[in-house]
C-alpha cells in the first residue's frame, strides 16, 4: 500500500541546542495523530539517537518531518540527511555493540527496534540518509 | 551557560532534572556532580528523572557514568521516578542501566540510600567490637 505524505516540515540541525526544538516538533506531530505515550517516547528516542549520529558523524544536516498515512494508519516519517563521510559497511554498523566512535554502539540497531520502519542508505564520501516511520498504533 | 542545580541534603546530594537535556548540559551535570561529591564528601547521590520524557543511549551513558564515578569516590547513586514509557524504551533500545540503583520515587530512593549507608556503619561497629 502507498504511503501518502500529509504534511511536510524541514529542519536544519547544525548544533547541539537544535536537538531539543527538533524533538518538540516531532512530539507535536505525534500528538496530532493521537500516538500513544509509549510509541511517542520510542519515536522521539529513536529520533534523538539519529540526530545525535548526524551531528557527530555528519556535522549536522537536514531532517524532513512528515505526517504520513497508509490506508487507515497514520504515522510520523522522519528523514535524516547528512553530507558526512558515509558508512562503509552498513551491516556492521547495524550490529549491536559496534561503534567507530566512543559510544555504546546501540544507536542504529537500537533505533531500528524502536520504530515501525527503518531504511538506511549511505554512500562513502557523499553522506547518509536514514528514514524511519512510526505508525500511531505500530 | 545553563546548569542543573545540585542540592545538598545532609550526607546526600539531590538533583532534580526538570528540563530537556541536551548533550552539553548533561555533560556539565556529570562533571558538576562528581566535583560536588568530592567537595562535600557526600555519601549518596539521588537523581530524580520523573520530569524527563526521553532517555536515549547518550543520557543512559551519562547516568551510568555518574554512578560509576561516584562509586569510586565512595558515594552511591540512586535514580528515581523513571516514567514507565522511558523504562520500556530503554529496554528495547538495549540499555538496561546495569549497575545503577533505581527506586520508584524520591521517598523510596532516600530510604534505599539511607539503608546502604547505615549498613556500612553497622559493619564498621561490628568490626570494632570484634577487635
Amino acid at each position: 500500500m502507498m504511503v501518502i505524505s500529509l504534511s511536510k516540515d524541514v529542519m536544519r540541525i547544525i548544533k547541539d541546542q537544535d536537538v531539543v526544538p527538533f524533538r518538540n516538533r516531532v512530539k507535536e506531530k505525534a500528538t496530532k495523530i493521537k500516538m500513544g505515550l509509549v510509541n511517542q517516547t520510542k519515536l522521539i528516542t529513536a529520533a534523538s539517537e539519529l540526530v545525535r549520529n548526524m551531528l557527530k558523524y555528519g556535522n549536522g544536516g537536514e531532517i524532513v518531518i512528515e505526517v504520513v498515512s497508509r490506508g487507515r494508519e497514520n504515522g510520523v516519517r522522519l528523514t535524516f540527511k547528512d553530507k558526512g563521510p558515509g558508512i562503509a559497511d552498513i551491516s556492521l554498523a547495524m550490529k549491536d555493540g559496534y561503534s567507530t566512535g566512543k559510544s555504546l554502539g546501540l544507536g542504529l540497531p537500537g533505533t531500528k527496534r524502536l520504530v515501525s520502519e527503518f531504511d538506511l542508505k549511505s554512500e562513502v564520501g557523499k553522506g547518509t540518509t536514514v528514514m524511519i516511520i512510526k505508525w500511531a498504533n505500530g | 551557560m545553563d546548569r542543573i542545580p545540585i542540592l545538598r541534603m545532609g550526607p546526600f546530594l539531590l538533583v532534580t532534572i526538570q528540563v530537556d537535556l541536551y548533550d552539553r548540559l548533561a555533560l556539565t551535570l556529570e562533571s558538576d556532580l562528581v566535583q560536588m561529591v568530592n567537595k562535600t564528601g557526600a555519601r549518596g547521590v539521588l537523581i530524580d528523572i520523573s520530569a524527563v520524557e526521553i532517555v536515549d543511549s547518550f543520557m543512559g551513558r551519562i547516568i551510568g557514568n555518574i554512578a560509576s564515578m561516584s562509586k569510586i569516590l565512595d558515594a552511591e547513586t540512586v535514580v528515581v521516578g523513571m516514567q514507565p514509557a522511558v523504562a520500556i524504551t530503554l529496554i528495547e533500545l538495549g540499555l538496561p542501566l546495569k549497575g545503577v540503583y533505581t527506586a520508584l520515587n524520591v521517598e523510596r530512593g532516600m530510604q534505599l540510600l539511607r539503608s546502604m549507608i547505615d549498613l556500612d556503619e553497622d559493619q564498621d561497629e561490628d568490626e570494632e567490637t570484634d577487635e
